[in-house]
């Protein structure tokens, strides 16, 4: 179509007049788009610096070794064991349902691992999934040779606790595990390593108590992340401290043989230095696997141990309190002779009974003792003595002396919950009671029955104290790092010698002459002897009925309702070394089923190794050699040996 | 004024039309490309081969289409409108039949071994057909509602066909192509002035009604639209994007962290690093001298387009070029006040410089008609 020029011209015009408009429109825009590029790159360039900063760098932490746990002579009781475990990072795996079938048919899974890394791998997190933990380096390999078709699965390296003689050391060393809420929320200013994925603390005995010392300080590293949180490169490193190690006072061997020698017995015992207090072994029977624990216990390993009632979890060592029965009357004698009440020589009658306020209370031999003086009530374990000379020298003065020895306070240890036990006296009955003591209650505590309440650890520090006439203290840790705990020399009880020496005889002949209670379970080699005395506590009332009928004997009660058996010693007689106690629950007699470990015990304390078999009598020695034989020791790594002969 | 008028001895014939070009848009043009490169080989962590190279071989096949349109006479394209147009139209149909589903919308078209998104050519065939509506139309009748309502139409019918897609940032840009166009032809003010009325209107009344008994919209469209004007009210989705790419681009500061340096591209914090958010790593990398020197760039184009067209005498040829000027225009501010956070998240390319094949080839086509004009301009 044909236009006229005028049209034209003005057409064009028009047109320039809005593309100058448009142009300046455009260069309206532009030049906000200019601001704003100034603003943003200009004036909060700092601001937007700090974030790509916070977005790029990402500290994390490098957890510490955990400090070792040792035994007297440096054998390994806590270690770390070098794991690993599977990871997947998402955004290299892209499908992770894909990736975990196919990682199913390298690894043995679980399908609790499974169904837990598939919650994990739906959340929006940019930490890597854990797949698997405690791979062995086998599975890892497999891992490793497998890995085109495994994308974003790889293995990483970390450190968890393993107790190599597992059952010997679980209620001393105790164990770790992952931190609870409930730990968290004890402490005020939680250690941020707690947070980390997977870290463990101590949960029980010293793994617990010297938790401070073991766990070390955390490093960290500075390290550059991508969007998904992966690293990608390290731009700092400051290397943490690991834990100090630590040795304790305990012999791992000694230890496994008392574990071993109480065998399945409800029964716990503790083997004392009487000079400086080392612990050389305690140990409460029967046991458990801690590194059960380390990994995660399943519910029917842990039902199997609340619902035993031997009560494998409890630290029967320090935690249980029993009465202390007649290994008691050592505290009655000192106490009477120190008080002036009676001397070595003062004689008492014993008929077989005593009678205060109109009781009538028994001696464990029905037709009596008939005269009895101070060693020979130790040696045939006569009550009505002891009955006596409590009347004479009041229950105050026989705690004071119970308190003197260690009984009825609480020992420090690095263990999970000691008992006081219960040193009972007059002001105690009110208090606790509202009640005035009675004579009775003086009777039965004279013999340790009634209200006393000892631990076998307080029974140990007894006898030490017995045998060295000073305050002995028990120490389990020998040195933290490279700094030794110091040992104090003990301050002297301040008792007359002569008392010492007096009650010490008795226990001697309790052990070595042919009326004591313990001859049975005495040692021939003489230089070995030890002083020693039996105890045999009731958990249960004897009627009058009952007694009249004749006392049913421990065989034919329920297991629950026997008699526990203790039994303490200290040897060898002429230089003493170590105080021994121990109580087999519900064991019935003191003399047959605690003297004879009490014996053992002592003997592998003092010897370098399995006890000599000439120490014993001849006539038992084919007997004890054949128990010796099937008792499962370990060999130097900690590892459980068939018989003790190789 | 049509070619039969031109005084065809002044206008260059065969090889000499190569002189006559405007080689300094052609620098231009390829300078803004290589940027393009150059970010795209810095995207990839220092390979060439992921989206370097294919976008340098898109490139030099998207400049020989330039020259080929360039060097045929402009009246050519301006008979070819319609043509043009209808078969964009007819792609857009097509992608709708048998498009593959890509990014969430329908938007390509496989031919052959060619992957063509026919939304990117009708913002040029628009633009080609309203230039030649208005060089045929009288201008008398330039204002006349039933003449304006024709070039509504044009314009309306490939943007509801983008919109279906959906693809809402091609919408804007065809409607911003044709509404420029419209207006350089000499389209009264008042119909621009009532068109933004209602629209703001129905956005005010849309937004009012919010929470009243006559609620315009169901509650979860009015959270979408939330999400959509305030990305960071969703800090999971949308807001994360722009809130990294924001710190990606003010982080870069005066003269940026270095090429290859910007963490936040190289540790995958930006999202679509390679195509859409293209601006903030080279904001990131090269400061605000870098992203102010690409914004100068693109000004440049728009002088020298606005100039060239101020000269040429001939109407379809000026208001194509004006139109396509005002296309490349929506192109980079949309993309820029986006990803500065400015304007919301609609999927629109940083021209010549994000990588994508078909954008790159219909903008170097779109430039071939302007080379064209100029070539072949009355004198």
């Amino acid at each position: 179509m044909r236009r006229s020029a005028r049209d034209t011209d003005e057409g064009a015009r028009k047109v320039s007049r809005r593309a100058l408009f448009l142009g300046g429109s455009m260069a309206a825009v532009i030049a906000v788009l200019g601001a704003r590029m100034r603003h943003m790159q200009i004036e909060q360039a700092d601001e937007f610096r700090l974030l790509a900063e916070d977005n790029r760098i990402s500290i994390r932490l490098i957890p510490p070794a955990r400090g070792l746990i040792h035994d007297r002579n440096g054998k390994l009781l806590a270690g770390n064991e070098q794991n690993y475990r599977v990871i997947i990072s998402r955004d290299d795996a892209g499908n992770v349902e894909d990736v975990l079938s196919r990682l199913t048919e390298v690894l043995p899974l679980s399908n609790d691992d499974l169904e837990r890394a598939k919650k994990e791998a739906k959340r929006r997190s940019p930490l890597p999934i854990i797949v698997a933990d405690r791979l062995s380096w086998e599975d890892v390999s497999k891992v490793a040779i497998n890995a085109p078709a495994l994308p974003g699965v790889s293995p990483e390296f970390g450190l968890s606790r393993i107790y190599p003689r597992d059952t010997d050391f679980a209620h001393v060393v105790g164990y770790v595990g992952p931190v609870s809420d409930n730990d968290l929320a004890k402490l005020e200013e939680p250690d941020p390593l707690l947070q980390t994925p997977k870290f463990q603390i101590g949960k029980i005995g010293v793994e617990t108590w010297m938790e401070g010392v073991l766990r070390g300080k955390a490093g960290n590293r500075r390290v550059e992340v991508n969007a998904l949180g992966r690293v990608m490169r390290e731009l700092g490193r400051q290397e943490g401290d690991a834990g100090a190690d630590i040795r304790l006072t305990i012999d791992a061997d000694v230890q496994n043989y008392v574990q071993a020698r109480m065998g399945e017995e409800s029964a716990a015992a503790v083997i004392m230095d009487v000079e400086n207090g080392d612990i050389l072994a305690i140990a409460s029977s029967p046991s458990f696997d801690p590194n059960l624990f380390v990994r995660g216990i399943s519910h029917p390993d842990y039902n199997a141990l609340t619902e035993n009632d031997h009560r494998p979890l409890a630290n029967k060592a320090v935690q249980g309190a029993y009465p202390p029965g007649s290994t008691f009357k050592m505290v009655t004698a000192l106490a009477a002779l120190e008080a002036g009440a009676i001397t070595t020589s003062t004689p008492v009658h014993c008929p077989g009974h005593y009678e205060v306020g109109g009781r009538r209370f028994h001696c464990w031999k029905g037709g009596g003792h008939g005269k009895v003086t101070l060693e020979r009530s130790l040696t045939e374990s006569c009550d009505v003595y002891f009955y006596d000379i409590a009347m004479k020298v009041g229950i105050d003065k026989i705690a004071e002396m119970g308190r003197k020895l260690g009984l009825g306070i609480r020992h420090d240890l690095p263990m999970s919950a000691i008992t006081d036990g219960l040193m009972p006296d007059k002001a105690w009955k009110l208090e606790r009671y509202k009640k005035e003591w009675l004579l009775g209650d003086t009777v039965n505590a004279a013999i340790g029955q009634g209200y006393v309440l000892t631990s076998p650890l307080q029974l140990a520090v007894m006898t030490a104290r017995i045998a060295s006439g000073r305050a002995i203290s028990p120490r389990l840790i020998q040195t933290i790092g490279s700094e030794v705990t110091p040992v104090e020399t003990a301050p002297p009880l301040g008792l007359n010698a002569q008392y010492l020496n007096a009650v010490r005889q008795g226990m001697y002949a309790v052990s070595n002459t042919q009326r004591g209670t313990a001859y049975s379970s005495r040692i021939e080699e003489k230089n070995l002897r030890m002083a020693g005395k039996t105890g045999t506590s009731q958990v249960r009332n004897i009627s009058a009925a009952e007694r009249a009928r004749g006392v049913v004997s421990n065989a034919n009660l329920p297991w629950d309702r026997r008699d526990h058996a203790l039994f303490v010693a200290f040897g060898p007689f002429e230089a003493p070394r170590y105080a021994v106690a121990v109580i087999v629950e519900h064991g019935g007699g003191g003399s047959t089923a605690a003297a004879p470990i009490g014996r053992d015990l002592m003997l592998r304390a003092l010897s370098d190794g399995i006890p000599p078999i000439g120490a014993y009598p001849a006539a038992q020695r084919n007997r004890i050699e054949t128990m010796q034989r099937g008792l499962i020791l370990r060999d130097a790594e900690g590892k459980p040996q068939g018989s003790s002969r190789a | 004024m049509s070619f039969l008028e031109y005084q065809l001895k002044t206008v260059p014939t065969g090889g000499a039309k190569v002189l006559h070009l405007n080689w300094a848009l052609i620098v231009l043009l390829t300078t803004i490309a290589s940027v393009g490169f150059l970010m795209l080989y810095s995207v990839a962590g220092g390979r060439l081969e992921v989206w370097a190279e294919p976008q340098i071989k898109r490139f030099i096949l998207g400049m020989s289409v330039m020259f080929f349109v360039g060097f045929i006479p402009i009246w050519f394209w301006r008979n070819m409108a319609g043509l043009a147009y209808g078969l964009s139209l007819l792609l857009l149909l097509g992608v709708e039949f048998f498009g593959s589903i890509g990014m969430g919308a329908q938007r390509w078209i496989e031919l052959g071994p060619l992957r063509l998104q026919p939304s990117e050519l009708s913002k040029i065939t628009l633009v080609m057909l309203l230039a030649a509506y208005y060089d045929w139309l009288d201008l008398k009748k330039t204002s006349r509602p039933l003449w304006v309502l024709i070039p509504v139409i044009i314009i309306l019918l490939p943007t509801a066909l983008v919109l279906i897609q959906p693809d809402l940032g091609t919408a804007i840009l065809l409607m911003g192509g044709g509404a420029v166009v419209m207006f350089c032809a000499g389209v009264s003010w008042i119909y621009f002035g009532v068109v933004i009325g209602l629209g703001a209107g129905a956005i005010t009344a849309v937004l009012a009604s919010r929470g009243t008994p006559w609620q315009l919209l169901k509650d979860y469209q009015y959270n979408r639209i939330d999400t959509f004007l305030d990305p960071s009210s969703d800090p999971l989705g949308t807001g994360y994007h722009i809130s990294q790419a924001k710190i990606a681009l003010g982080s870069g500061g005066w003269a940026g962290r270095g090429f290859m340096q910007g963490t936040q591209s190289r540790l995958n914090f930006l999202p679509e690093k390679h195509t859409d958010f293209i601006f903030t790593t080279l904001a990131e990398e090269f400061g605000f001298v870098g992203a102010f020197s690409l914004l100068c760039l693109y000004a440049l184009v728009l002088v020298f387009c606005i100039s060239s067209a101020l000269q040429n005498k001939d109407r379809f040829a000026s208001l194509v070029t004006l139109g396509i000027a005002a296309t490349f225009f929506f192109y980079f501010s949309v993309n820029m006040l986006m990803v500065m956070g400015l304007a919301p998240v609609v999927g629109v390319p940083l021209p010549l410089v994000s990588y994508g094949g078909s954008s790159m080839l219909v903008l170097l086509a779109a430039f071939g008609l302007v080379q064209s004009a100029y070539v072949h301009r009355p004198r």
